[in-house]
């Protein structure tokens, strides 16, 4: 199963922050501090690959964003690069060419789209369209009458 | 830039947050909206309630606490509204794990929620109960899952399958209430929830070895999927780059492989299918290298016939070769885990894998280097050595010690040659002492003993490597050892293997003050340069003085050690000049892990295989041996490898009787001691070969010890000088020497040496004695071995 997901920008900053198992507040800290350290002192053309205690970490940079992922030994590395990059597309089709202050203004979005996509630490839905047409349904929800009457200013 | 007052909406705030210039402005800004938010949460419904919680939860991902917050999370859930409801179990995800009490209060929400007639809202429940359900939490609400899993809409059921996976990972015995669900979920069209069915029967089949057994027969099912997806035509609904449903695919793949696993009739059924991707899955993208490795995972983890295993292994081969570094680095981890199992197949790609110690990338260097020394044999040593030195004088520093502790064990089990053993070693001591290990120095000591036609060729790389540079420790210890106990062999000039070389009693004197002196060397170190220097004093002839000179000035050295010494061998100088050649004579062969070998280190045994020390010598034939034994002038009993034997009482045989050489056992013969039966009082010839004769007589004083003399001489025309008796016994057994009559056995046995030995055996256990002839004839030094 896949541990935690952390996205960071490249000043270490986060903007998102998944995990897959229950952890202090203490212990969820030191690992972003160990994450953000070691990713971002990687060389340029390096493997996408580390180890880090009993995980693997997969790590991508798309822009400015650093896309962090742990999973366990058993699980597949190529195979977890690739959930990275549909999630990544799953952004950029609901936000229209995500870019970082996408996900930083609307982080809940982010949260509700990965909530579509992964769940328990395993791959929830496979198909892209799917995933999307179930947000798009979601936040239609939220447009109904009812809603409508108490609709706050976001 | 305007900053507003406080319950500015969501992202309003969060733009007053990032546009605060300092630490100190922004905690400014967050107090204030907290401070609002959690007056908002006091007061009753007021329609703001969603957004104000998602600005808590975008502070707490800032690294402020939010705790406060958790009991909203808490009302927001139990909100009829939709958007109340999202962000109140997107808050309970962030807020509420299974280690707050407050957590327990949602059990109820979910469970309504988990029958909404909403599937939007059972979505939420079940995405949070998989994400932070506690194990009571679980278990009260198993049963609600496990109706989910049969009967709902596709949407239900692959988020209740994921569910059911995290309620058997927080209760291990649920696993039996899902299986049955499990099962049907296969035959289920939709992708999603095949999915989720594979990854909740992969959870049962790794927890539970009797579900196992029972869902190995989906094996069929499984091949049929499998088949649909990669045969199957384009689908745009599971399309990756030409791969149908890769994450599925591997999911399967990754089923198969458990349930494949030490499974003959299970491995056959998907043998074909498994060679069939192997072959049919498009390797130019990512994705399609991510179903090959995990088909190769699954073939190299099953019972799989051998041509799909070499199939497999090749593939990793390709993906050495491939330009993405991704996958260079899965191949050399996969290649490392196999390189036990399928060395023959891993070898055919030891090219590319060696071409691999250049890579750029450390991960895969690393990698490499582990491989490479896997594949070592004894058929290709020269040739990997080669590339094996050459990364390690450009490898990265976080792996020399590694590399060079794998070149030692490399090169000791499969060196050619001894010369090319200590030239290998040396080498890696050059380009890199300062990263071996301790034992090097006394290793490589040990190994140069046994090497004796080389000590000539040693002593004088080794002094060239000194004068070049005196930095690297373990280097220069060696060679301080070596020019004290060779330094003869270096100052005669000249030598079959190297260039001739004039080295005078001064250069090689220099040298050693040289490490003596220098801030360079280590304590350790100087104390080999001062020994050595001090040895030299029996194998020069000119500066003995000089040598007196700087032992005296060490006398008062600041270092501890050094100084004493320096002291004794003052001593030496003075008062025991007489003992100055035995003490500082040629050492044996080091037997390897005998007490002398490595400090602080002794082993059960005084000593174990002898093996004969090969001599070069014109005169006396060599006996006959095996072509692969060493050549040994005086060997007594024919075979270099017996074991120490217990041996019966036996009497010696009578003097003048020819000795037998033959493999016999135990060596009869020349039992010395057996036991405590009387032995013959008039001396027995124990030795008698090539001109040296040495018999042996024996008085018993007690019950338990007994006096044994030995005397030499020499038939021979020419003079024996340097000769020296020394013994070895069990351990319990206790031995005096007392000193020789003297060390040179004139020619035509004009003179005799004798020896006494008194044995003490108070345990009374068997006796075996090895004893050795140190000798110097017609310039040639041998060691001999009388074992017994």
């Amino acid at each position: 199963m896949m541990r935690f997901l952390l996205l960071f920008s490249r000043q270490g900053k986060l903007r998102l922050q998944k995990w897959f198992t229950p952890m202090s507040e203490r212990e969820k800290k030191k690992i972003i501090r160990d994450m953000t350290t070691m990713v971002l002192s990687r060389q340029p053309r390096s493997c996408n690959f580390l180890h880090w205690k009993d995980l693997k970490i997969i790590y991508k940079r798309y822009a400015s964003l650093y896309f962090c992922l742990a999973i366990e030994n058993q699980e597949n590395e190529l195979l977890a690069l690739e959930v990275i990059h549909r999630y990544v597309e799953l952004l950029d089709k609901y936000f229209g060419n995500v870019c970082e202050l996408d996900i930083i203004f609307n982080f809940e979005k982010a949260y509700f789209i990965l909530d579509e996509f992964l769940m328990g630490g395993e791959i929830q839905e496979t198909s892209k369209q799917i995933v999307n047409r179930c947000i798009e349904s979601s936040d239609m929800l939220q447009e109904t009458m009812e809603e409508y009457m108490s609709k706050p200013a976001f | 830039h305007v900053v507003h007052g406080p319950n500015l909406p969501l992202q309003e705030m969060i733009r007053a947050i990032r546009s605060a210039r300092t630490q100190c402005e922004e905690r400014g800004v967050i107090q204030r909206e907290c401070a609002a938010i959690r007056a908002q949460f006091r007061q009753a419904d007021n329609g703001g309630r969603s957004h104000n919680l998602a600005k808590l939860l975008y502070v707490h991902m800032l690294g402020y606490p939010a705790h406060f917050g958790q009991m909203e999370c808490v009302r927001m859930i139990a909100s009829p509204r939709y958007s109340e409801k999202r962000v109140g179990y997107l808050g309970a995800m962030m807020l509420l794990d299974e280690k707050q009490d407050a957590s327990l209060l949602i059990t109820n929400s979910i469970k309504n929620d988990l029958s909404h007639s909403s599937q939007y809202v059972q979505s939420l429940a079940l995405c949070t109960l998989a994400c932070m359900g506690s194990a009571e939490m679980c278990r009260d609400l198993a049963p609600e899952i496990d109706r989910l899993l049969r009967a709902s809409n596709s949407y239900i059921k692959k988020k209740a399958a994921l569910c059911a996976v995290h309620i058997v990972r927080k209760v291990h015995d649920l696993g039996e209430l899902f299986a049955p669900a499990a099962r049907s979920l296969l035959s289920e069209k939709n992708h999603g929830v095949l999915h989720g069915a594979v990854v909740l029967i992969t959870e049962l089949c790794e927890r539970n070895p009797e579900a196992l057994e029972r869902f190995r027969k989906t094996v069929p099912d499984l091949v049929q999927i499998m088949k649909g997806l990669v045969i199957s035509g384009y689908s745009p609904e599971h399309d990756v780059a030409g791969i149908s449903d890769p994450f599925l695919q591997v999911r399967i793949l990754r089923l198969l492989r458990i349930l494949g696993h030490n499974n003959e009739a299970a491995s056959d059924a998907m043998n074909d299918l498994l060679a069939q991707v192997a072959t049919n899955t498009d390797s130019t993208k990512t994705v399609g290298n991510a179903v090959l490795y995990e088909t190769v995972l699954t073939v190299l983890d099953i019972k799989s016939e051998s041509g799909l295993r070499v199939l497999a292994v090749n593939i990793l081969g390709r993906f050495l070769l491939n330009n993405d570094r991704n996958i260079r680095y899965i191949a050399m981890m996969s290649l490392q885990k196999i390189v036990g199992t399928d060395h023959i197949a891993v070898q055919r790609h030891r090219g590319t894998i060696v071409d691999c110690l250049k890579d750029p990338d450390a991960s895969v260097k690393r990698r490499a280097l582990e491989l490479s020394l896997a594949l070592v044999s004894a058929s290709n040593i020269r040739s990997m050595m080669k590339e094996l030195l050459i990364f390690l004088s450009s490898c990265p520093l976080e792996l020399r010690a590694q590399a060079a502790s794998g070149i030692f064990n490399a090169a000791e089990r499969y060196a050619p040659s001894q010369r090319w053993h200590i030239d290998t070693i040396l080498h890696v001591l050059t380009t890199a002492g300062g990263d071996v290990r301790d034992e090097t120095v006394p290793n490589l000591i040990q190994l140069i003993t046994t090497a004796s036609e080389l000590h000539c060729y040693t002593v004088h790389k080794l002094y060239r490597a000194l004068l070049t540079d005196i930095s690297q420790q373990s280097l220069v210890q060696v060679a301080c050892w070596c020019i004290g106990e060779y330094g003869d062999l270096l100052l005669k000039g000249d030598c079959q293997e190297t260039e001739p070389v004039q080295v005078t009693e001064n250069d090689v004197l220099d040298a050693l003050e040289t490490v003596l002196q220098s801030h360079m060397s280590s304590p350790a170190t100087r104390g080999f340069a001062l020994t050595a220097t001090m040895k030299l004093s029996t194998r020069i002839t000119d500066n003995v003085d000089r040598i007196r000179s700087i032992v005296s000035i060490y006398g008062s050295c600041i270092d501890v050690e050094l100084q004493q010494r320096a002291v004794e061998y003052n001593a030496l100088f003075k008062k025991y000049d007489h003992m100055r050649a035995a003490v500082l004579e040629r050492m044996p062969v080091i037997e390897r892990n005998s007490p002398g070998h490595t400090n602080g280190e002794s082993s059960g045994e005084l000593v174990k295989e002898v093996q004969p020390v090969k001599v070069k010598e014109g005169d006396a034939a060599p006996t006959q041996q095996p072509a692969n034994q060493v050549c040994d002038l005086l060997d007594l009993l024919g075979g270099s490898e017996e074991p120490l034997k217990p041996t019966s009482a036996q009497s010696g045989p009578a003097p003048g009787q020819p000795i037998n050489t033959s493999n016999s056992s135990g060596g009869d013969l020349l039992d010395l001691l057996g036991g405590l039966e009387p032995v013959a009082f008039t001396p027995v010839t124990v030795y008698e070969k090539n001109g040296v004769t040495l018999t042996l007589s024996c008085e018993k004083q007690s019950d338990s010890s007994m006096t044994v003399t030995l005397t030499a001489s020499n038939s021979t025309d020419s003079d024996i000088s340097s000769f020296t008796l020394q013994a070895a016994v069990p351990k319990s057994v206790q031995l005096h020497m007392k000193a020789p009559s003297g060390d040179s056995l004139p020619a035509h046995g004009t003179a005799k040496v004798t020896q006494t030995v008194v044995l003490n055996n108070p345990n009374k256990v068997g006796m075996h004695t090895h004893v050795k002839l140190a000798l110097t004839f017609k310039a040639h030094l041998y060691s001999l071995y009388v074992r017994k």
